[in-house]
């Protein structure tokens, strides 16, 4: 079990110096890193913190610290990814939104270059 | 009755496109035919295809997407415009020359006569439709049973492109339109408003060019997808009306 928690310490570094280095580079929005750096964190602290795993494993009733330590890390990268799709879904409205306010800018426009040009050609 | 009978301002006609540069020409040029002087506004769903130009020869003004929106983005941008533009009546016409713009008037009619939201194209109405193959057919029959007790009476065509709407109609689909599979989703758009619909019947032919995009994996997606849509609507409006 120990060896397992030193692989998850590990895996949860890698993680917040991965997505510190992104944002650094400015690859990924600092809004964005908020979610990624928490999960790593609250890895890292489970990993550091052996007590709050058994407290889990209680909790949920699990057989093997391991399945706890499972069910926690599966437990936190899916609120990430719902916040993600959430994100994502807000921003594909707004982007359909912009692509038919655009379209339909384009198309008044060239409708009202039509009629100034049409006088002028008469 | 035809093209004449309706101002030019009052009608529009909408054909949704999508890489449709071998048929939109001639679904433009029988509209034209059909309805002489109401104006045909072609939606290119940013086309990688010749559409735009086939569609600007034809006479038909055209409505560019910057980029690909799928379906019901593009009917939606196309009702927005229309809506803004002040038009009291639109007919969507597919730009593949499935639908019949001979039908047009017979829709139109519909929607003066009536008074109602929204008129459907229905190719089962007289006879008993075109044949399509197994799985599109089930799946059509799935949605009529589906439909059945949420729209409160039967709808033989739920998944009929060729729709026409009123002004109120447009409206609501400018501000709320289901973006990917629309025509089952919009008919519960419309209950939820309390909103009216008709079928009237009308005639489908073979596709004038390119090949229709609907697999059987898709179909599946297809089913999933309009059902998960269905019920969230649904939901809506059971929220909305407590």
């Amino acid at each position: 079990m120990e060896r397992l928690l030193n692989v998850l310490a590990t895996l949860s570094l890698a993680m917040i110096v991965t997505v510190l280095a992104t944002v650094r580079r400015a690859h990924i929005r600092v809004e964005y890193s908020v979610s990624w750096l928490t999960a790593g964190l609250a890895l890292l602290g489970l990993s550091q913190w052996p007590g709050a795993l058994t407290w889990i494993r209680t909790s949920v009733g699990a057989a093997e610290p391991a399945s706890a330590l499972l069910m926690a890390a599966g437990g936190i990268f899916l609120v990430v990814l719902f916040r993600l799709s959430l994100r994502i879904s807000g921003l594909k409205d707004a982007n359909i939104a912009l692509t038919q306010r655009i379209a339909i800018l384009e198309y008044r426009l060239e409708s009202i270059d039509e009629k100034v040009k049409t006088p002028a050609a008469g | 009755m035809n093209g004449d009978a309706v101002s030019a301002n009052q009608l529009l006609i909408l054909v949704p496109a999508y890489n449709e540069a071998g048929a939109v020409r001639g679904v433009v040029n029988e509209v034209h035919r059909v309805m002489p002087g109401v104006p045909v506004l072609v939606v290119d769903d940013c086309s990688s295809d010749a559409t735009v130009s086939e569609a600007r020869v034809a006479g038909a003004r055209v409505l560019e997407l910057p980029h690909h929106l799928g379906l019901g983005g593009c009917v939606q941008a196309g009702y927005r415009l229309a809506f803004e533009l002040g038009y009291q009546y639109v007919i969507r016409v597919d730009g593949d020359g499935q639908h019949d713009p001979r039908d047009i008037p017979t829709i139109l009619h519909a929607l003066e006569r009536e008074g109602c939201e929204m008129v459907i194209g229905s190719r089962f109405i007289n006879g008993k439709g075109p044949s399509f193959g197994l799985m599109r057919s089930a799946g059509i029959a799935f949605f009529r049973a589906v439909l059945r007790p949420i729209l409160g009476k039967p709808v033989r065509d739920p998944t009929s492109g060729f729709v026409g709407v009123n002004r109120t109609a447009l409206g609501l689909f400018s501000r709320s339109f289901p973006l990917e599979y629309p025509e089952i989703e919009a008919l519960v758009v419309l209950q939820r408003r309390r909103f009216r619909f008709v079928e009237v019947p009308c005639h489908m032919r073979p596709r004038k060019a390119g090949r229709s995009s609907i697999t059987a994996v898709k179909s599946l997606y297809y089913m999933a997808h309009v059902l998960l849509g269905v019920f969230v609507n649904v939901l809506k409006f059971e929220g909305r009306r407590k």
